[in-house]
């Protein structure tokens, strides 16, 4: 882990922080090219944006969590608008019936890592340097706020016609429900804030440094190219992870199952793991390795497909035959470990019929060298 | 080459594979063989290079002129217009997006010399479909003419690019109608959804770069028919694309970036032909650099990155092709002191038979070392200055460079075969690591033109389709009759076409079963 703490938002950091954040969203999250292009445009227009640490913040403090719910596909092909992103900051400051002194990214992969920072930019509210699932996952419920209990409304969204939701939701299952469904009627993107936490809540329960922690994985990946280090490892030096198989992807089964993409990817190993098959399943995500039947990482853990040569991460959609890969995996923050974290995020949860065991465990019991 | 006897009820069919140093040409029967090929130098004004490769041609291989009934140009026009700023028209921008997509402007990652060179005349108008073709917003005429009468006398093409566009195509219609009023008939429109797919940003750049380039490729299309005229020539003329595939001259006028980086692909596809592999690594070896790309099925694999052609982002699907600096002029430097010896990445270029030591240059060259080990005869080569030891060293360094580049281009460590083209290729020895075989095909030196030739018209779809409405078959049966039908309308012999890509994947967080579908089918002429 990095003792590096980022006070500043430039176009620099935004260019580190959408590639770790590729790493640290685990082959989901979507690409995040548009949430940088979006965040240097709006740097650009209203100036760097500041960050700020979650011990800074004040016990009534109000911090908001501001993303994108949807397909990436189509925040690609429909990208939002400044005002699409501020629309539901405004609505829930309305609702609240004060500011908002801080706002901070739910998750801190793919795309999503980087969306508050337009309206945090074009607002002149500083951001904060943590997120509410220290990767990326794919429902609403899973946040760390959730384990914490605390309440996930209320919730706006908004489309970029300027059609804006207010929403009270007993729990975040049911705000995943519905928000999914708003979303399909908003043209399959919209903007969210959900969870608004005071100061004293954030400082509990989310998880700190992660966007430090994103800007981190970027700059070694981009410098290792130009020290001509290995940047994969460099990357598991820097994040304790662990290389789990160096291999080319041979079959990749994708299908839809309630609006997921849901699938399995089957490498077959080269070089030293000559002979030896690694099976990857996702929903979005990267969710569980096997080997042999064998679990090499299961969610919550974090599992990363990078690419052999630039050790920059490969999204679920981008995924294709011949693709050659290293797996890697990190151990996830410890709150998604406890029998609620676990429930959660878990396999289970995800249908898959294996036990959690932590990434420690099965990296210590594995025979052969990689 | 002694001229080669032809039949007189032979159809022959010409491919022309411009390159940055040398101008490749080949002629070709109806049943594909190779009847004679011509290398020559790629001059200032290309166009005189393409005449005089046909002027040998024909002169050397005695065909009669009225039996060519085909003709096929790749080149690197376009490629070169980009990198180099050059020759680029205005562009004048609609896109379709808002109230969507204001977060992020057109040109938004493009450099300031390339945005000086399109122009100023980009707006972001009111538009845009939804991913099932649900429209967002009507169309603004009054708001769009305005836009257009600003860009009057200011432009030289216009680009239109709409959400979601290739969903739906109407709003991208009706305002290239609207240029047309405004600007006048004759007015180039780009429209997106005939170019890229989903990815309104990679779209739009590609779209703009297409209209900058409408100018450079009527030059080359012009040029390329009065040459043939000249000559006698009546053939059905051709430009070839970047995926190995050919479109007729009239739809190369309106879609000249599709021809970006068509050189590399026609390599590979002319490897594939001469040495009648469909599975194995192409190594062009040319002057300055050693392209290597991967033979799957016949054709080249495609890379999988977002592809950038001068510094922008686009959607296009290009070759997977791995470049180093090592070629026929690369120059190699050797350090007395310490013994030292480096080579490239520089290359003397088109002056190696002027700068090259064995005809009597300054400048040690990968072709010397080549020749002073013995891999390559030259007649009058003056070895005898060279050191030996200085040439060992070097082709150690270059034989493991280009073991490295193909073992990056491997898909597993098995050993592959590797076919080598390209004028080149001499410098490689007869064994490499990693390789099961190697292959050098006739007429190697010539693969690009012969891959020209080749002529394979293809036609293409892609389109969202809702598994709520029909099954999964039914889609992927529409989505290729659809290409088939594309194929046939580009002039692709109906019994030869096949599909050639089949990709789809999922809309991920859309219920629906939104299914994102793109086929590719190609024929022969």
């Amino acid at each position: 882990m990095t003792d590096f703490k980022l006070t500043e938002l430039n176009e620099q950091a935004v260019e580190y922080i959408a590639v770790g954040a590729a790493v640290l969203g685990t082959g989901g999250g979507g690409d995040p090219h548009i949430g940088k292009l979006m965040a240097i445009e709006a740097i650009r227009k209203y100036g760097p944006v500041r960050v700020v640490r979650p011990e800074a913040l004040a016990d009534d403090d109000l911090v908001v969590p501001l993303s994108m719910i949807g397909a990436p596909t189509v925040m690609n092909e429909k990208i939002p608008s400044i005002e699409q992103m501020t629309k539901p900051l405004d609505l829930m400051e309305k609702e609240l019936g004060r500011k908002v002194s801080a706002l901070m990214p739910i998750e801190v992969g793919g795309g999503n890592s980087l969306v508050p920072v337009i309206a945090a930019a074009e607002r002149g509210i500083p951001l904060l340097d943590a997120d509410a699932m220290g990767r990326a996952f794919p429902e609403s419920q899973m946040v760390t706020f959730h384990l914490d209990g605390i309440d996930c409304s209320p919730i706006t969204m908004a489309d970029e016609r300027g059609n804006a939701v207010l929403m009270h939701a007993i729990d975040g299952v049911w705000e995943e429900r519905m928000a999914r469904a708003i979303t399909i009627q908003m043209g399959g993107s919209a903007s969210i804030c959900d969870y608004p936490v005071s100061g004293a809540q954030a400082k509990q329960s989310v998880i700190p440094y992660t966007l430090s922690l994103a800007y981190e994985i970027g700059k070694t990946l981009f410098e290792s190219k130009e020290l001509k280090q290995n940047p994969i490892d460099a990357l598991l030096k820097q994040l304790n992870g662990y290389a789990l198989f160096h291999g080319k992807a041979v079959d990749i089964r994708r299908r839809t199952e309630g609006g997921f993409t849901r699938g399995e990817a089957v490498f077959e190993g080269t070089d030293a793991q000559k002979g030896r098959t690694m099976k990857l399943f996702f929903q979005n995500e990267f969710l569980l390795a096997t080997e042999d039947g064998r679990s090499l990482a299961v969610t919550p853990d974090l599992i990363s497909l990078l690419d052999q040569d630039t050790g920059m991460p490969i999204t679920t959609e981008n995924l294709k035959y011949g693709a050659r890969v290293t797996a890697v995996g990190f151990p996830c923050d410890p709150r998604w470990r406890t029998p609620k974290g676990l429930e959660t995020v878990g396999p289970d949860y995800f249908g898959y019929d294996t036990p959690y065991i932590p990434i420690e465990e099965l990296a210590s019991k594995k025979g052969g060298e990689l | 080459m002694a001229a080669t006897k032809t039949n007189s009820e032979e159809v022959y069919r010409i491919g022309i594979d411009v390159g940055g140093t040398n101008t490749d040409s080949a002629l070709l029967d109806s049943q594909l063989n190779t009847i004679h090929t011509v290398k020559v130098h790629t001059t200032r004004d290309v166009n005189e290079g393409i005449i005089e490769s046909v002027r040998r041609l024909l002169a050397e291989s005695g065909v009669n002129p009225a039996q060519i009934r085909y003709a096929m140009l790749g080149t690197t026009h376009c490629t070169n217009a980009i990198v180099e700023r050059k020759h680029l028209g205005k562009v004048g921008l609609i896109r379709l997006g808002a109230p969507a997509t204001t977060a992020v402007p057109p040109l938004a990652d493009w450099d300031d010399t390339l945005k000086a060179a399109i122009g100023p005349h980009a707006y972001v108008a009111n538009g845009g479909y939804e991913y099932d073709g649900r429209t967002i917003v009507e169309l603004d005429e009054a708001e769009i003419i305005g836009y257009f009468h600003q860009m009057k006398g200011e432009v030289d093409a216009v680009a239109i690019c709409g959400v979601f566009s290739p969903v739906n195509t109407s709003q991208e219609k009706r305002v290239e109608q609207l240029a047309k009023e405004v600007l006048g008939a004759n007015m180039p429109v780009t429209l997106s959804h005939e170019i890229g797919s989903i990815g309104l940003l990679e779209r739009e750049n590609a779209s703009l770069l297409n209209g900058a380039l409408l100018n450079v490729i009527s030059g080359v299309v012009k040029g390329f028919e009065q040459a043939l005229q000249g000559f006698g020539i009546q053939a059905g003329v051709y430009i070839c694309q970047n995926d190995g595939t050919l479109m007729r001259s009239e739809y190369a006028l309106r879609y000249p970036i599709l021809t970006i980086a068509c050189g590399p692909t026609n390599s590979i596809r002319g490897a594939a032909h001469l040495s009648g592999l469909s599975h194995a690594l192409v190594v062009d070896i040319g002057g300055t650099t050693t392209d290597i790309g991967v033979l799957a099925q016949g054709f080249p694999r495609q890379s999988s990155a977002a592809v950038e052609i001068g510094g922008v982002r686009t959607n296009f699907r290009m070759p997977d092709i791995l470049s180093i600096g090592i070629g026929g002029g690369t120059i190699v430097r050797s350090d007395e002191s310490n013994g030292t010896v480096t080579v490239g990445p520089d290359s003397v270029g088109y002056e190696l038979l002027k700068r090259g030591t064995i005809f009597g240059g300054d400048t040690l060259t990968a072709t010397d070392v080549a020749v002073k080990l013995g891999r390559f005869g030259w007649e009058g080569a003056l070895t005898e200055s060279l050191d030996e030891a200085v040439c060992q060293k070097a082709d150690a360094i270059m034989t493991r460079d280009i073991e490295d580049a193909i073992d990056r281009m491997k898909t597993s460590a098995d050993p592959v075969d590797v076919i080598l083209v390209g004028g080149g290729s001499i410098l490689v020895a007869d064994k490499l690591e990693g390789v099961a075989r190697i292959v050098r095909p006739n007429h190697h030196d010539a693969a690009n033109a012969i891959g020209a030739a080749l002529g394979e018209v293809s036609g293409e779809t892609e389109r969202i389709y809702s598994l709520d409405d029909m099954t999964y078959d039914e889609a992927m049966t529409d989505a290729r009759n659809h290409a088939i039908e594309q194929a046939v309308l580009a002039g692709a012999d109906r019994s030869t076409v096949q599909v050639v890509l089949t990709e789809d994947i999922p809309i991920a967080y859309l219920p629906g079963n939104a299914l994102l579908v793109k086929v590719k089918a190609a024929g022969r002429l």
